[in-house]
């Protein structure tokens, strides 16, 4: 690939959301993009390996029948690569020990909370510490959702982004911490990078349905230590041009919608860092 | 011994699914002592393990550890009063135990796990003072349907004293030595035909099994049959192949049949098939009419229509019904319902990419509060059940819903009907052949791929073609995977890109029956190994593997040099695929077992054998009724309660629940306005994300107006699903419709006295569907009849109102000019386009005020129409309209109302500078239901150009759009006829459905 920027965005076994979620990597500036089967990765196929960006996108892992994402990361925790012999999660840790950026969407933010790849706080990306659980209302829910991004935070995807309005589309996405204390760390070390925010108060909320899960703190984004790997349940490549936003023909919109930032950004750090 | 492992959620963590059920329960059933409830899952793994083997699955896969507990072998709660556990019967579909399958054997790394079987099932632990009566109660009407699930109740005490025993796992046990065939002797009596054809569910009239017997008798001796080893009479694999074929579902023998058609006054009319003169016979003479301009690519000869969309793409369509299994089992119907039509265009052509759903259900008023009759379920659960097996369909496969309705009618409590389409889209050209053309070749080998075939679904397509009665078969139903479909789907997509078979169908109603039977007639035969099939369990009988509608397969016809090539394809997809069979020239259906022939059936016979029904249909014109001038002393309030009315109110409840977006083309979404919750007329999505090309979706129904005419409900529906489509953007010129019929029994027989005019009613809505579409130019590419929707137990018949639904497909050519109804600026001009008539008969309003009246509305004058529709296509594209809303349910008041509300502003109007026809008072200008119009905003710099476009039409500036909170109306006289704040009219709109 030389001095490619690629992007890999893994699909398969119920993931709903690849190819818009490949044309705004696309848009954010890769100029290699490959949808691959999660199949195609066991079978050793493809590896993580020649890519910069891994997406995670959005949909229904496994139909969410063990709960969200569980039988995928119980998959990527056991299964090996039947040419290298050697675990996926091992590749997805090296993937990570390389510096390069991982983004969750929705149940793939499910997938990576659940594999422990976030918030990773202790520094181990394999133990569980938060979770992202059944919504209050007991619906799964399509709504339009206004965030704050933490500018504190390390997360290398939100640099330069102070709000966003982007679609939520879930059963299940209320962020519980395991406890008080992962809780408090998360918070202290800014790893909750957005929140859904009240849209009279334009402050954090956990009323519904501007908070439209239930969540700790409003919390709808959160990243490792290093902001490199980060995972929303919004979803950001539901948003990149005006004609996404519900009321484009009322408002005077930029042509850009919100969530495709987070595209740009993730490129931007990746051509800085590898070519 | 089968173990068992109960996951739920901590005591300290919110269990919203338990409080749900807990709410369901004091709502839907009126018993509010259940304090609260907590559900756990249970997982039954049937086999082996060790206790540090249970203790891995329980900590890993089968419980999240930040919020669940787990028990195994114990019991998950202690503080509760009764324990009530619901689990599937043998057999049936459980797709929850077979991901925990997958995720057992992938956490333990065993490979000795194929005999071993993982099910669900939930406990749901209630406390509250509730007597055990009511507990069964609440378990029968809301926690389980029994045709499908078993329930088991126990006390604290009860529980506590046996929960550390052994349960049995729900396995299929039958061990039954299977039976190749059994021969039927059909050289007898007329009622003992007609007794085969009852006792085995085939649907099959006395002419049909004498049709049958007769061929036996004729051919039953032919040396090649008696070569086979099969006796001269029938065998029952036999009659069940040729009963599928040649069911009401598959044939469509009412719309194939000759008619007879009379009508007072008029000379006799004879019709020699519906289907041919006015389905094929509008889409031949449109795109004749058409020309260079006629976008149909494939129609009436695949699994759904096909039309191109540019000149790289294609937009394939289809819009099943399945009503029958949502009766029965609404959850697993209606999902049945999406999956199942999602692979008529994923069966079309070489396949295609799904990119969305419509739905439009018929249902009686959740509210319902009269006797139910027996084996119907309350409105509300169907309702409810029928929402979530869409949702879980839909949601689940990656297929965003952006277009539907609800139409609620007490009549539709003997059979809901539960519509479920799909657009796809395909490659004009696929690996250098049309997209949209297949074909099976001789030596083809037969490829089953997918599911695995269960006794679920048999005699879908039987039972389909009758009335709900006592027999109606639990087997009937089935459950729909999501997950294992969209496996399926994506590793064909990959495999059609290989160039790796030459032809694919669905196997839906009549499963491999239907399919390899349809899919031979390339070839002209087909040899099929049915013992070569893949099954769920044991003790299918070889007929029972042929005809089951287990889900979730496509029947593919590869070429034997791309075989190992596909099926290592398959295993690397992880998607079981199977060699069944080979596509043969002999000119029969040759089904063996085991290497015994069961089945020899000559390809012309079965799908040529079968005459036309000769039919007779006999109109009478209903007595014309005219209640008068109408004038109301309030409309103030006839408009509030209008707006409450369940045909009108907001439908947000159900829309938020289905994921219209996903995807990523979404430009015109269900929900629109201020705060997103205004109704739009359609949906317009991008397929191709690079491009700002569209198209836009839109449905009519309106199955009330059958009470007056079936030609004024026929004509409506159309018009209003063209008019919907234009009012965001869509090119009246650039259209596609399907048509879905869903009919009481037009057969006359001693249960139907009233068969003749039922069918008088099917052949004017056919004569209305021909002229409207001709004259709007609109193609006919696919659709679907459902003639059986009765309900008749003992001396109770329900039969739904004669209905069609119309999908419309239209190219939005930019999306960003795209329209939506919220008003968008104080001091804008509001006009209304089209004539308003003075037609009441049916509508909202006079079923709310118990008006009389038979004026119903019509489509006066469609050329008219169809101008005003280009000239308002004209417009938009040119920017000039700010927000435009069609008249229907309710009439101008209605619409008007809603696009206040939504765009969070008000409105002044003259009803006297509406262009009329007959409407004499204030009332029958608000709430008339006249065809064909649309309220459409314009700015005031921009009025002399958008009345230019509609200049020589019916088109009239009535007010302004205001700041103010109020809804404004002067009347004929000059008088405030309607003064109403929009707040108050949203909030009315809002309160009906809040489930």
């Amino acid at each position: 690939m030389g001095n490619t920027i690629a992007a890999l965005v893994v699909s398969g076994n119920g993931t709903n959301c690849e190819r818009e979620t490949a044309h705004a990597c696309r848009l954010g500036g890769f100029t290699q993009v490959d949808i691959h089967s999660i199949w195609e990765i066991v079978a050793g196929d493809v590896s993580f390996a020649p890519y910069h960006f891994l997406c995670l996108p959005g949909g229904f892992l496994d139909g969410d029948d063990l709960g969200s994402a569980k039988a995928q990361a119980n998959r990527l925790l056991h299964s090996v690569d039947a040419k290298t012999n050697t675990a996926i999660i091992e590749q997805i840790l090296a993937f990570i020990a390389a510096g390069k950026i991982i983004l969750g969407i929705c149940n793939g933010f499910q997938l990576m909370v659940k594999l422990g790849l976030l918030p990773a706080s202790s520094g181990n990306y394999t133990e569980q510490l938060v979770t992202l659980c059944g919504n209050d209302s007991g619906k799964f829910e399509d709504r339009w959702v206004e965030l704050s991004v933490n500018e504190n935070s390390p997360c290398i995807f939100t640099r330069g982004i102070s709000s966003m309005y982007l679609p939520v589309r879930h059963g299940e996405g209320k962020f519980i911490a395991k406890d008080k204390n992962v809780l408090d760390s998360l918070m202290k070390s800014n790893l909750h990078v957005i929140q859904y925010l009240d849209q009279q108060t334009h402050k954090p909320t956990l009323t519904y349905p501007d908070n439209p899960n239930g969540a700790q703190h409003g919390i709808a984004g959160i990243c490792d230590t290093t902001g490199r790997l980060f995972g929303l349940m919004p979803h950001p490549e539901a948003c990149v041009h005006r004609t996404h936003h519900p009321r484009w023909t009322r408002e005077d919109l930029p042509e850009e919608g919100d969530g495709l930032a987070i595209f740009k950004n993730a490129f931007t750090y990746a051509q800085e860092k590898f070519s | 011994m089968p173990e068992r492992i109960y996951v739920g959620t901590k005591p300290h963590h919110r269990d919203s699914a338990g409080e749900n059920v807990r709410n369901r329960i004091a709502s839907d059933l009126g018993i509010g002592t259940a304090s609260s409830v907590r559900i756990a899952r249970v997982y039954i793994l049937n086999g082996a393990f060790s206790t540090s083997e249970l203790i891995a699955l329980a900590n890993g896969p089968l419980s999240d550890p930040i919020i669940q507990d787990y028990s195994i072998n114990g019991t998950f709660c202690t503080t509760f009063d009764w324990l009530v556990e619901v689990g599937f019967r043998p057999g049936v579909t459980d797709n929850a135990g077979r991901t925990a399958k997958e995720a057992v054997a992938v956490c333990l790394k065993r490979d000795d796990l194929d005999a071993v079987s993982v099910h669900t099932a939930s406990q749901f632990f209630i406390q509250g003072k509730i007597s055990k009566k009511l507990i069964e109660r609440i378990s029968r009407e809301l926690l389980a349907n029994e045709l499908i699930q078993t329930i088991a109740i126990y006390s604290k005490q009860e529980w506590l004293g046996i929960h550390t025993r052994v349960f049995a796992a729900p396995i299929v046990t039958d061990t039954h030595a299977i039976t190749p065939f059994v021969p039927i002797d059909l050289a007898v009596s007329d009622d003992a035909l007609l007794s085969i054809s009852k006792k085995g569910m085939l649907a099959l009239t006395l002419d049909e099994m004498k049709i049958i017997a007769n061929h036996f008798a004729a051919h039953g001796s032919d040396p090649a049959r008696k070569a086979c080893g099969l006796p001269a009479s029938a065998t029952n694999v036999e009659l069940e192949i040729l009963a599928q074929t040649w069911s009401e579902h598959c044939k469509h023998k009412i719309f194939a049949a000759h008619i007879t058609y009379l009508e007072e006054g008029r000379s006799t009319q004879t019709i020699s098939s519906l289907f041919k003169v006015y389905i094929q016979g509008t889409t031949e003479t449109v795109r004749s009419m058409k020309g260079a301009a006629d976008i149909c690519l494939s129609v009436f000869k695949d699994n759904a229509g096909v039309v191109r969309f540019n000149d790289t793409w294609a937009i394939v369509f289809k819009c099943e019904t399945h009503n029958s299994p949502s009766a029965l089992d609404p959850y697993g119907g209606a999902l049945t319902g999406i999956v199942g039509v999602n692979r008529d265009p994923f069966g079309t052509g070489m396949g295609c990419q799904l990119i969305a759903n419509t739905d439009v259900f018929c249902f009686a008023s959740p509210f319902y509060t009269d006797t139910i009759p027996p084996r119907i379920l309350h409105p509300k659960r169907v309702f409810e059940g029928v929402r979530e097996g869409v949702e879980h369909g839909g949601n689940k496969s990656g297929i965003p819903t952006i277009n539907g309705t609800i139409v609620f009618d007490d009549r539709f409590l003997g059979k809901p009907l539960v519509h479920c389409g799909t657009l796809g889209l395909m490659p004009l050209v696929i690996n250098g052949q049309k997209g949209y053309e297949k074909k099976a070749l001789i030596g083809d080998r037969i490829v089953m791929v997918g599911g695995r075939i269960g006794k679920d679904g048999i005699h879908g397509a039987t039972f389909s073609s009758e009335a709900l009665h006592e027999g109606s078969p639990a087997t009937a139903v089935q459950i729909g995977d999501p997950i294992t479909q969209k496996r399926m789907t994506d590793f064909l997509l990959a495999a059609r890109d290989k160039n790796l078979y030459s032809s694919i169908t669905d196997n839906g109603a009549g499963g491999l029956s239907s399919s390899i039977g349809e899919m031979a007639q390339d070839t002209n035969g087909a040899i099929v190994h049915l013992d070569r099939a893949p099954l769920k369990y044991h003790g299918l009988e070889p007929w029972e593997i042929f005809v089951s509608e287990a889900q979730e397969r496509m029947t593919l016809a590869v070429p034997p040099s791309s075989l190992n090539a596909f099926m290592a394809l398959s295993r690397e997809w992880n998607v079981e695929s199977s060699d069944v069979g080979e596509f043969t020239n002999s000119g029969h259906l040759d089904i063996r077992y085991n290497e015994q022939v069961v089945a020899f059936l000559s390809m012309d016979f079965l799908h040529n054998g079968l005459p036309k029904m000769q039919l007779t249909a006999r109109w009478t014109q209903p007595k014309d009724i005219h209640a008068g001038p109408l004038s109301s002393s309030d409309h103030n309030a006839d408009l509030l309660g209008l707006l409450k009315r369940l045909n009108i109110c907001s439908k947000e409840y159900v829309i938020r629940q289905y994921d219209h977006e996903v995807q990523g083309g979404s430009v015109v979404k269900p929900l629109v306005g201020v705060k997103n919750d205004g109704p739009s007329d359609a949906a317009v999505i991008r397929p191709i994300l690079e491009s700002f090309e569209g198209i836009a979706v839109s449905n009519g129904i309106i199955p009330r107006y059958s009470d007056i005419d079936t030609y004024a409900m026929a004509s409506s529906s159309v018009d209003e699903a063209v008019r919907n489509a234009v009012a965001v953007g869509a090119d009246p010129d650039y259209m596609a419709g399907l048509d879905n019929f869903c009919w009481c029994d037009p057969v006359p027989s001693a249960q139907n006295p009233d068969g003749e005019y039922k069918l008088a009613q099917l052949v004017r809505a056919n004569q209305a569907l021909y002229d409207l579409c001709i004259n709007y130019g609109i193609p006919l590419i696919s659709g679907k009849d459902s003639m059986k929707n009765d309900y008749h137990i003992g001396d109770t018949r329900i039969s739904i109102p004669p209905s069609l639904l119309i999908s419309v497909v239209g190219k939005v050519h930019d999306v960003r000019k795209s329209v939506t109804m919220d008003f968008k600026k104080a001091d804008n001009i509001i006009y209304v386009v089209g004539t308003t008539y003075r037609e009441i008969g049916a509508s909202e309003y006079a079923l709310m005020k118990g008006i009389a009246d038979t004026s119903v509305p019509k489509v006066h004058e469609p050329s008219t129409s169809m101008k005003m529709y280009r000239a308002m296509h004209t417009a938009m594209q040119a920017a000039l309209v700010r927000s435009c809303h069609d008249c229907s349910d309710g009439g101008l008041a209605v619409a008007l109302a809603e696009m206040c509300f939504s765009g969070e502003l008000g409105a002044t109007i003259e009803l006297s500078r509406i262009v009329n026809d007959g409407c004499t008072t204030n009332t029958e200008l608000l709430f008339s239901e006249s065809t064909s119009r649309f309220i459409v905003e314009v700015e005031p710099a921009r009025a002399q150009a958008f009345e230019s476009c509609l200049s020589g039409l019916p088109c009239a500036a009535i007010g302004t759009v205001t700041r103010q909170d109020a809804i404004l109306v002067t009347g004929l006289t000059g008088e405030k006829t309607l003064s109403l704040s929009r707040i108050d009219a949203k909030i009315a709109w809002k309160s009906t459905l809040t489930f």
